[in-house]
């Protein structure tokens, strides 16, 4: 391959959030990358790993720690003109009308208003929005609020497009479309810009849409490896090809170098410290038991997230597994899982049996919720006020992870009924 | 000195009918001009505290102690003062009794605005540092607009708050000066001297229908207007309604409006000024400025600590001893009694009519809008009435003064039950009635909990204006015949008839101590606490 002109540089990138005092907690870890002319490169991995964060440094919106980067020769100190941006959640301003929506970016450029006027007019009309120019956006659909992002982005004529999962807020079905409707734009050469770096978790959009994919390990985050993608546009998903490479990319996101501490876990942090995902009781049993009665206890994880759709904001199947994983109710190795013997005695048991199990394994795995249960039992009234455990975590993570990971040891004690929470109090406490 | 002021007593109030227009006009002017320095005060002030650290440590927690000093009770000092800065002039009194009706509007509203500047959400601020937007554009595009729904109703709660106190403040009198400006407040004081129950029923009247042609000129159709800037992706379920809203839609008003608005705002934003260079959002956090910040710092506690030296020194040339403050308290304490009496009773009869009103859709239609007229409505206009029936039955004023306080204000219990009642969830009712709860356990564990937090809200406000009323209720006259209960309010304006400077101070700072310890330890966790119930945290 040739050398290309090169559009995005990123030199020795770290970055820490600051917790005001205390240790900094650590989101990127010495990130190199380069972006050239002409393509498309994905950031590919689980969600909290600090995609979204190397995005936002690009931009110009966070200002790293460390390191530098460069946007065509010239060093980012603050986000500048020639970079648009698509956001996961759209981000239109909601008194806007679409078209003064898309004709905001030209308003900051000061472009005359007949020139903005005429510009966003085009846009709009390449995007397939024309007829909704007077709209405003909660009229509007999932998939044409994005639209409306999309027109924003391009009618500022940009060199480089960021896409912060843009596609993963919206329906299966819409998405689809969308993305196929960007694609066309990119091959038939309508747009200005040189080169997409688009952030998502979602391993076929990456393998559909990506000339690049770089793979990112979280804690902190860190590039692990990167996979050029040699099929032409328009890609086919049932192709032997491209089954073949979405497998390869579960194995190496799943693999034990994609996670930097903790022997080998997919949780940052260690012990109590351990930052953890709030996925529902329901949706763990709901993973076992589908595990065990349709694929006999072990299948493979592109399958099994056909069969689930577990969608994004309840944890996605990666994450289920890996959860699962935690409890030792199964085992992961490569793409493929598998039930353990005490997976199966679960997927096997009444609500009874079920919870029992729970409760050991929660008490016995998860050191957070082994922690708050032996406070409880040496405390003479069993109880134990919520802050103080959260306030021990918060050493080892950001207020934010702190948070769910709080919620999520709630969830699983009460179902398990390892021990019980009182919202109004803010108390632990052991039932009797 | 004075000399320009005889001339003003000189052309006293004359109560003819034919008069009143005029007054009432010169009333709702002086209110209008306070709005306009209350939303003039709130662009700056609460923007100045949002964006920089440092005013922020100075607005915020004088803007909390502000917001809880009785109005009224200002009003000493700022006649005096003004009068001082234009001697002999009307034209500092006009500003005097602008002044007042400002401070009695300006604090929510600012505060509702910082709040809202400070809680722009983040995907919106990452767009617009993303497109490269200028503080100046940022400050119109996204971060007024978002702020707007909060603001325009803390302004419509602060006009409706303010008649009360532009009523209040026009005829005033400090020590030996009296001043009557022209107006409806006015106009009622003269009644009153006169015994002219006949004025006081047109001043009613007139008050009446200029509160009903603000809210229906005015209110609504802004109310209509900012609508579109509520965040709910999702259309809402009832958009607010107004007759001349849609009028001026029809009619293509707005539309021509919204174009001059349109070319007006492009020649606003295209304003080059001349700006830094685009900042990230988060930048890294340098040590530099901590040295200043350790600095200002001082420099707060130092004059915090000099002004309360200056206070004590104050106090004690005044001839005020630790006897009098304890006095003043004992006084608090009566109208902190009077005040939280009145709530409950005011709740017991409210909340249940409320409720009664509230499941009721149709009857909602019909009695909302009376109550926030009635909350609207100066209360002090009416005090005659019940004066008159005091002074005839020789009741005791300790007791039968007390409901005055609360006459104008219990009307906030009333409309927020309501508000309540109405979006308290449909599911919810039906659950209940299909589980057959009834009665007392209905009330107990479906209704009044649903309705908590929005009771709270009412039961605040209710309390915050019937300290300030106490300062008019508490001493109240008819004629030559002078009614006055024991109190804090009494004491105040008592204090200001006799023009004692050092009593008035005591007495507004006791207040303001008391209404500040009410608010964070009652209002505060009782807030927090139905915040919690019903998961709005």
């Amino acid at each position: 391959m040739q050398k290309q002109h090169c559009i995005v540089e990123v030199k020795n990138v770290s970055h820490a959030y600051n917790k005001g005092q205390g240790s900094d907690i650590p989101v990127l870890d010495n990130i190199n990358l380069t972006l050239y002319e002409d393509e498309i490169v994905c950031l590919l991995g689980r969600s909290g790993a600090g995609k979204s964060t190397l995005l936002r440094t690009i931009s110009g919106l966070i200002q790293p720690t460390q390191g530098e980067i460069t946007v065509q020769d010239t060093k980012m100190t603050g986000p500048r003109e020639g970079l648009a941006m698509v956001f996961q959640n759209f981000a239109l301003f909601p008194w806007l009308t679409v078209l003064e929506n898309v004709e905001l970016g030209l308003e900051a450029q000061f472009v005359a208003p007949d020139e903005k006027h005429r510009r966003a007019l085009k846009a709009i009309d390449m995007i397939g929005l024309d007829g909704y120019e007077n709209a405003y956006p909660r009229e509007l659909s999932g998939g044409m609020q994005q639209r409306v992002g999309l027109a924003r982005a391009l009618v500022i004529k940009p060199f480089l497009l960021l896409m912060d999962e843009p596609f993963s807020a919206l329906d299966v079905l819409t998405a689809e479309i969308l993305r196929t409707d960007l694609m066309d734009l990119w091959t038939e050469g309508q747009l200005t810009i040189k080169s997409i770096l688009m952030v998502t978790h979602n391993i076929e959009e990456a393998v559909l849409m990506a000339d690049r994919i770089l793979l990112f390990g979280s804690n902190p985050g860190h590039i692990i490896g990167e996979i050029h993608v040699p099929m032409t546009q328009p890609r086919n998903r049932l192709s032997p090809d491209f089954r073949a490479l979405v497998d390869s990319i579960y194995e190496k996101l799943t693999s034990k170098e994609g996670q930097r501490s903790g022997k080998g876990s997919a949780f940052p942090g260690m012990g109590i410290g351990m930052v953890l995902t709030l996925i529902s009781t329901n949706i763990l049993q709901g993973f076992i038991e589908t595990l065990a009665t349709t694929y006999n206890g072990q299948t493979d994880l592109p399958t099994l997230s056909e069969t689930l759709r577990i969608k994004d904001e309840d944890g996605g199947v990666l994450r289920t597994a890996e959860t699962l994983q935690l409890f030792r109710f199964c085992e992961l190795d490569g793409a493929d899982v598998r039930l353990t013997n005490k997976g199966k005695e679960f997927a096997a048991g009444n609500i009874d049996e079920r919870k029992k199990l729970f409760h050991d394994h929660l008490q016995t795995y998860i050191p957070l919720a082994a922690r708050i249960r032996s406070v409880l039992d040496e405390r003479q009234h069993h109880a134990a006020p919520m802050s103080r455990f959260r306030a021990e975590i918060e050493d080892y993570m950001p207020e934010e992870s702190a948070e769910i990971t709080m919620k999520t040891i709630i969830t699983w004690a009460r179902y398990a009924e390892l021990f019980a929470y009182d919202e109004q109090t803010g108390k632990f406490y052991l039932e009797s | 000195m004075h000399q320009p002021l005889i001339k003003l007593e000189a052309t006293p109030i004359t109560l003819l009918p034919s008069n009143l227009p005029k007054y009432a006009l010169y009333t709702t002017l002086r209110m209008f001009a306070a709005i306009l320095l209350s939303l003039f005060c709130t662009f700056t002030l609460a923007t100045l505290a949002a964006k920089s650290k440092r005013a922020e440590k100075v607005i915020i927690p004088a803007l909390d102690i502000l917001q809880s000093v009785p109005v009224l009770g200002f009003l000493t000092f700022t006649v005096t003062f003004f009068m001082g800065l234009f001697p002999g002039n009307q034209a500092g009194v006009e500003i005097a009794a602008i002044f007042a009706i400002f401070t009695a509007q300006a604090w929510n509203m600012i505060f509702s605005f910082y709040q809202s500047l400070r809680t722009v959400p983040k995907n919106l601020r990452e767009a617009s540092a993303q497109f490269c937007q200028n503080g100046w554009q940022r400050f119109w595009r996204l971060e007024v607009p978002f702020a707007i729904p909060g603001l325009v109703w803390n302004t419509m709660m602060s006009m409706s708050g303010s008649w009360f106190f532009v009523v209040a403040s026009e005829a005033i009198s400090v020590g030996n000066t009296k001043i009557s400006l022209p107006g409806i407040g006015s106009w009622l004081s003269t009644a009153i001297n006169d015994k002219n129950l006949t004025a006081v029923g047109l001043a009613v009247l007139t008050m009446a229908i200029v509160i009903l042609l603000y809210d229906q000129f005015i209110f609504r159709p802004i109310v209509a207007w900012s609508d579109k800037f509520n965040m709910g992706q999702t259309a809402s379920q009832k958009k607010p309604e107004s007759w001349v809203y849609d009028i001026m839609n029809r009619a293509n008003i707005l539309g021509f409006i919204g174009r001059f608005f349109d070319v007006f705002s492009n020649m606003l934003l295209s304003i080059k000024w001349p700006y830094k260079h685009n900042q990230p959002l988060s930048p890294v956090e340098t040590y530099s400025n901590k040295l200043i910040d350790s600095l200002w710092l001082a420099l707060l506690w130092g004059l915090l600590i000099g002004s309360i030296l200056f206070l004590i020194d104050y106090f004690r040339a005044g001839g005020i001893t630790i006897h009098t403050i304890s006095h003043v308290f004992i006084l608090g304490s009566i109208t902190l009694f009077r005040v939280l009496l009145l709530v409950i009773i005011a709740s017991l009869i409210w909340v249940p009519i409320g409720v009664y009103v509230g499941l009721r859709p149709k009857l909602v239609a019909l009695v909302q809008p009376i109550a926030q007229f009635l909350a609207a409505f100066p209360a002090n206009i009416l005090f005659p009435f019940i004066v008159i029936t005091i002074v005839y039955y020789k009741l005791n004023p300790d007791i039968w003064l007390s409901p005055l306080i609360i006459l104008g204000t219990q009307w906030y219990i009333f409309f927020n039950v309501i508000a309540g009642v109405c979006v308290f969830p449909n599911d919810l009712k039906e659950a209940a009635t299909i589980y057959n709860v009834r009665s007392y356990v209905w009330w107990r564990k479906v209704i009044l909990p649903g309705i908590f937090p929005y009771y709270v809200t009412g039961a605040l406000t209710a309390a915050g204006g019937s300290w300030n009323a106490s300062i008019i209720a508490e001493v109240v006259s008819w004629g030559q015949t002078k009614l006055e209960a024991h109190g804090l309010g009494a004491y105040i304006a008592n204090a200001t008839t006799t023009g004692n400077m050092h009593q008035v101070l005591l007495g507004v700072a006791m207040m303001s101590l008391f209404i500040i310890v009410l608010n964070h330890l009652i209002w505060r966790p009782m807030y927090l606490y139905a915040a919690r119930l019903t998961g709005l945290e």
